[in-house]
């Protein structure tokens, strides 16, 4: 059922760290999230697992399915290519939202009067 | 050499899952709402790269199809309700 026992020394090292490097990232990122302080500290930190977790973990994905499958397997760049273009759109959506939301006084940031 | 292979996708699945664990925290327990929307932001793209690793597990490419799907509803989740915390509505 589990065709693993087809790769080499060579790819399995090069499978297995680009997974792992990958997850790390990510896990990096998400503890960020968790962990910062204020909002437009924590929004740019799972950026991290966007961009360099989901290059890494694709990549291995299409090194390995192109091993198993002896053939060229490169459909994880449509969603590296998505992933890439869709989190700065989502999150300068997101950041424009904050501001004015911080602005307009909405909840307990309404210290300033309506000179904003 | 597999046996390489099968204990780095185990760590890798166990980092992803504490990723899940800390965005969920911050999904849930986010002072304001914007908060929350970047742990769901957060949520779903480990959910994708989770899926990923179980399509590499199991050797199937349908996981593949799973995570893209996961990715397309995720960025249309954030937008709409980025959206919503801006205007007030979502479709005007």
């Amino acid at each position: 059922m589990n065709p693993m026992a087809e790769l080499s020394l060579v790819e399995t090292i090069l499978v297995s760290s680009f997974l792992t490097i990958g997850a790390a990232f990510t896990l990096v990122g998400a503890f960020g999230l968790m962990r910062l302080q204020n909002f437009y500290a924590r929004v740019h930190s799972p950026t991290l697992g966007t961009t360099v977790g989901t290059v890494c973990i694709a990549t291995a994905s299409m090194i390995y399915f192109t091993i198993i499958g002896t053939r060229l397997a490169v459909h994880e760049l449509v969603a590296i290519a998505f992933v890439t273009v869709s989190t700065p759109v989502g999150l300068i959506i997101l950041v424009r939202a904050a501001l004015f939301r911080e602005g307009s006084g909405s909840g307990r940031a309404s210290s300033s009067p309506e000179g904003r | 050499m597999n046996v390489i292979l099968v204990w780095s996708i185990i760590a890798a699945q166990t980092m992803l899952g504490l990723a899940m664990a800390c965005a969920t925290f911050r999904m849930l327990v986010g002072p304001r709402a914007q908060d929350r929307v970047v742990g769901f932001d957060c949520l779903y793209v480990t959910a994708m790269l989770m899926m990923l690793t179980i399509g590499i597990r199991s050797g199937n490419t349908l996981y593949y199809e799973a995570a893209l799907i996961i990715a397309l509803l995720g960025f249309v989740s954030t937008v709409a309700l980025a959206k919503f915390l801006l205007r007030g509505e979502v479709i005007e």
